[in-house]
C-alpha cells in the first residue's frame, strides 16, 4: 500500500468539531514540504484555509498559500456554470442554459446535484490533465470534507446518480467519478477523531460504512488532540497528597497537573479502544496548548502527519 | 441569573441549537434527564446517525419512535424523579420524510409514485435541508400528540447552526420554485405556454443528462407539486411553533474563538427572527482557579512539598499551558457576555472525566441547573 501522501486524492472526515480542516491543512503542508504540488479543497464555503493564512477569501480559484501549498473553496454553483461550460462545446447551447431560470430552478432543486458536480470539480483538480484552460496539474489533493453524516450522503453521491441514470452522459461521468472515489490505489481517506467515548464509537461506525457501503479505502485514522503524558503514576500520587495542602495557587497548580494526568489517562483508554475499533492504522496526534490554532502550530502538527 | 430548570419552566418545547462537536448532543440529554428529575415527562429527539444519544442513555438502540429510559438507570445514579420520565427518539429523516408523503398524498397512486420514484428513494434524504425540516417537522408531531410536558430538541450536527431554521422556508421554496411548475407539463402544453427557449432548454438537457434522468425528475416534481398545499400549511405552522412563548431556544457552544463567534452570530439571528432565545450554555470551560497568576516563590513551594524538582518544573509547565487556556477561556465568554447583555450564560466545566452515562449527565446538571452564577462558582471551586 503506497503512503497516504503518495496518493493523488485524500478526504478527509470525521465527526463535527474534531479538526478535519486543521488536520487536512497539516497534510498539505507536510506533503508541500516534501516537494509535492498540493491544493487544499473546502467544499462548505468556509475560508478556513485563508484565514489560518490571514489572506483574502479564496473562493473558487486556487490561490498559493505557501510553497506548494494551494487552495480551493468549491462553490457548487459556479462548479456547475464550469462544468456546462467544458460540456456544452456549442456557445449558444451554453448561453441558453446560463439564462433559463428556469434551469437556475431546476439546478437548485435537484436533490444532490450540488454534491455531484462539486465531487465533479475535485476530480477535475485532481486529473494529470487538466480540463479547465492553463489547469494547474497537482501532485496531491486534499479534500476537508463535510462532517460525518453529510460525508457518508455527500461520498455517495456519484453512485446514485450512475443509478438513477440508467444511460447518457450524466451516467457515464457519474459512473467516472465513482471509480475514481473507490480505486484505492489513487483515493485515499483520513477520519479524524477525538479521544472520548462518543467520538471513537462514531469513527468506528464511520469507517465501517465508508469501507463496506462506500467502498473508499479507509488508509488512516488520526486521533487528535492528545494530552502529553507529563506525569507518571507515583507522581500523580504525590500530587493528590500534595493538593490537599497549600494556598490555593499552589492547590490550583496540582488540580491542574492532577486533570491533565487523569485526562490522560481515559484519552490513552480511548486511544486503545480506537485501536481495537477499527482496521486502519491509528497516528496520533498531540494536543495544542495555544489559545488559537494558527499557521505555526498547524505547521508543528505537520511534522507528525504521515 | 437563574438556570436550566427555571429557564424551562413552563415551557413545552426546548431547542438546543449550535455548531457541530459542542457537546450539543450531551447539553440536550443532560437537559432532558434534568428535567425529568424534576418531575417532568420529557422526551429527547436527535438525528444524529451516530447513536450518540441512544449510547449517553444506555438504549442500544433507538428508532424513530420515543423508548423510555429505564428509570432504574436514575435510581442507580440516586436521583429521585418524583414521577417524571425521560423517552428519547432517533429521528430517522427518510422515515419522517415517507410519513409525511403518505399523509399528503392526494391518493394512494401518487403516494407509490412518490414512494418508489428513483430520484425520491435514492435522494429523499439529501434533499435540501430536509434532515432539519425532518427534525422540525417530528417536533410539531409530537407536540401536537400533547403526550409530554416537555419536548427537547437536539438540532441536526452542520456547518451551519441555522441550517434548521431555514429549512422549513427552504423546503417550501422548493416545492412551490418554478422547476416544479415547469414539470407539471413537461411536455406538450407546457412548452408551449413556456415557449420556444424552454423546450430548446429541455433539449440541451437531455443531451446532458439522458432522457431518464429527465423522465424521473419529472415525475418527481409533479408528484410533489400535488402535495404542495399540504406541506404549505404544515411549514406555516411549524414555523409557528417555534415563535411561541412555550418555546424555548438554547444556543450551545464551546469557550473557542470560533464557536464563541458562532454563538454570537446566531444569537443575533435568534433575535432578528423574533424568536424565543432562553440563554446560551458554553461547555467545557476551564476553570476559573486555572486563570490564577504565581510568582517563583510557588516553584519552590511544589519542589519542596513534591520533593523533586522536576516534577516541581512539570507542574508549572502544565499549569502555564492550562492558564493559557482558561485565559482564552475568560475572555472569549466576556465577549460572549457583553453581546448577550443580560440573557443567561451558563458555564459548564471541562471536567476531567467523560460523560457517557445518566450519572454523567446529573453531574453537569450540577451547573446547569445551579440557581445563581455565585453557587455555579462554588461547584467549580469544589471539583
Amino acid at each position: 500500500m503506497p503512503e497516504l501522501i503518495d496518493k493523488r486524492l485524500v478526504i478527509v472526515t470525521g465527526k463535527g468539531g474534531v479538526g478535519k480542516s486543521t488536520v487536512a491543512l497539516a497534510m498539505g503542508l507536510a506533503a508541500a514540504a516534501q516537494g509535492r504540488r498540493t491544493i487544499v479543497c473546502e467544499v462548505s464555503s468556509q475560508e478556513h484555509t485563508s484565514q489560518v493564512f490571514n489572506r483574502a477569501e479564496v473562493g473558487f480559484h486556487e490561490v498559493e498559500m505557501a510553497e506548494n501549498l494551494w487552495a480551493i473553496s468549491i462553490d457548487p454553483d459556479q462548479a456547475m456554470r464550469e462544468y456546462l461550460l467544458l460540456q456544452l462545446k456549442v456557445r449558444a447551447m451554453r448561453d441558453l442554459l446560463f439564462r433559463s431560470r428556469i434551469f437556475t430552478y431546476l439546478a437548485a432543486a435537484t436533490p444532490g446535484l450540488r454534491e455531484l458536480v462539486t465531487i465533479g470539480k475535485i476530480w477535475e483538480v485532481a486529473l494529470p490533465d487538466r480540463k479547465v484552460k492553463k489547469g494547474r496539474k497537482y501532485d496531491l489533493v486534499i479534500v476537508d470534507a463535510p462532517a460525518t453524516g453529510h460525508g457518508v450522503a455527500f461520498l455517495q453521491t456519484p453512485r446514485t446518480f450512475a443509478n438513477v441514470a440508467r444511460v447518457g452522459p450524466i451516467k457515464a461521468q457519474a459512473e467516472a467519478l465513482e471509480t475514481f472515489l473507490v480505486n484505492h490505489r489513487k483515493t485515499g481517506v483520513a477520519i479524524v477523531a477525538l479521544p472520548e467515548e462518543m467520538p471513537v464509537n462514531e469513527t468506528a461506525s464511520l469507517e465501517h460504512t465508508l469501507t463496506e457501503d462506500v467502498g473508499v479505502a479507509v488508509d488512516r485514522v488520526y486521533m487528535n488532540a492528545l494530552y502529553p503524558e507529563r506525569f507518571s503514576r507515583p507522581e500523580t500520587e504525590r500530587l493528590e497528597a500534595a493538593s490537599q495542602n497549600g494556598n490555593g495557587t499552589f492547590r490550583a497548580a496540582c488540580r491542574a497537573a492532577l486533570s491533565e494526568s487523569r485526562r490522560g489517562a481515559s484519552q490513552r483508554e480511548q486511544l486503545a479502544r480506537l485501536a481495537e475499533l477499527v482496521s486502519a492504522p491509528v497516528r496520533t496526534l498531540p494536543f495544542v496548548f495555544e489559545p488559537e490554532i494558527g499557521v505555526e502550530e498547524i505547521r508543528e502538527l505537520s511534522g507528525e502527519i504521515d | 441569573m437563574a438556570g436550566v430548570g427555571d429557564l424551562l419552566d413552563g415551557k413545552r418545547v426546548c431547542i438546543c441549537a449550535g455548531s457541530g462537536g459542542v457537546g450539543k448532543t450531551t447539553s440536550s440529554a443532560a437537559i432532558a434527564a434534568g428535567m425529568a428529575a424534576r418531575g417532568k415527562k420529557v422526551a429527547v429527539l436527535t438525528i444524529d446517525p451516530a447513536k450518540r444519544l441512544a449510547d449517553s442513555l444506555g438504549l442500544p438502540e433507538l428508532g424513530n419512535d420515543e423508548r423510555r429510559v429505564d428509570p432504574k438507570l436514575f435510581a442507580d445514579a440516586g436521583v429521585d424523579t418524583q414521577g417524571g420520565e425521560l423517552w428519547a427518539m432517533m429521528l430517522d429523516a427518510k422515515a419522517t420524510f415517507d410519513e409525511l408523503v403518505r399523509r399528503h398524498a392526494p391518493d394512494e397512486e401518487t403516494r407509490d409514485r412518490i414512494l418508489s420514484n428513483r430520484i425520491y428513494e435514492q435522494l429523499s434524504a439529501a434533499l435540501a435541508g430536509s434532515q432539519e425540516y425532518m427534525a422540525m417537522e417530528k417536533l410539531f408531531e409530537l407536540h401536537a400528540e400533547d403526550r409530554y410536558d416537555l419536548l427537547v430538541l437536539d438540532t441536526p450536527p452542520s456547518r451551519n447552526a441555522l441550517d434548521f431554521l431555514e429549512a422549513p422556508r427552504r423546503l417550501m421554496q422548493f416545492i412551490e420554485g418554478r422547476a416544479l411548475q415547469v414539470f407539471m407539463r413537461p411536455t406538450g402544453l407546457g412548452m408551449k405556454v413556456f415557449g420556444r427557449g424552454t423546450s430548446m432548454m429541455f433539449s440541451v438537457l437531455r443531451r446532458l443528462t439522458g432522457v431518464e434522468v429527465l423522465e424521473d425528475l419529472s415525475e418527481f416534481f409533479q408528484a410533489f407539486s400535488s402535495m404542495v398545499g399540504g406541506f404549505r400549511e404544515r411549514a406555516k405552522r411549524v414555523s409557528e411553533l417555534l415563535a411561541r412563548p412555550e418555546t424555548c431556544f438554547l444556543v450551545v457552544c464551546a469557550p473557542q474563538g470560533e464557536p464563541i463567534t458562532e454563538a454570537v452570530y446566531f444569537h443575533r439571528k435568534l433575535v432578528e427572527a423574533e424568536l424565543p432565545f432562553g440563554g446560551v450554555i458554553v461547555n467545557k470551560v476551564h476553570y476559573e482557579s486555572e486563570l490564577a497568576a504565581y510568582d517563583e516563590r510557588l516553584e519552590r513551594e511544589l519542589a519542596e512539598a513534591l520533593g523533586d524538582d522536576d516534577l516541581a518544573r512539570r507542574v508549572i509547565e502544565n499549569f502555564d499551558d492550562y492558564r493559557a487556556l482558561a485565559g482564552r477561556d475568560q475572555r472569549n465568554i466576556k465577549r460572549l457576555t457583553a453581546e448577550m447583555r443580560a440573557r443567561l450564560v451558563i458555564q459548564v466545566p471541562y471536567l476531567d472525566t467523560d460523560v457517557h452515562d445518566l450519572a454523567g449527565l446529573m453531574r453537569i446538571n450540577e451547573y446547569l441547573f445551579a440557581a445563581g452564577a455565585r453557587e455555579r462558582t462554588a461547584i467549580a471551586a469544589e471539583a
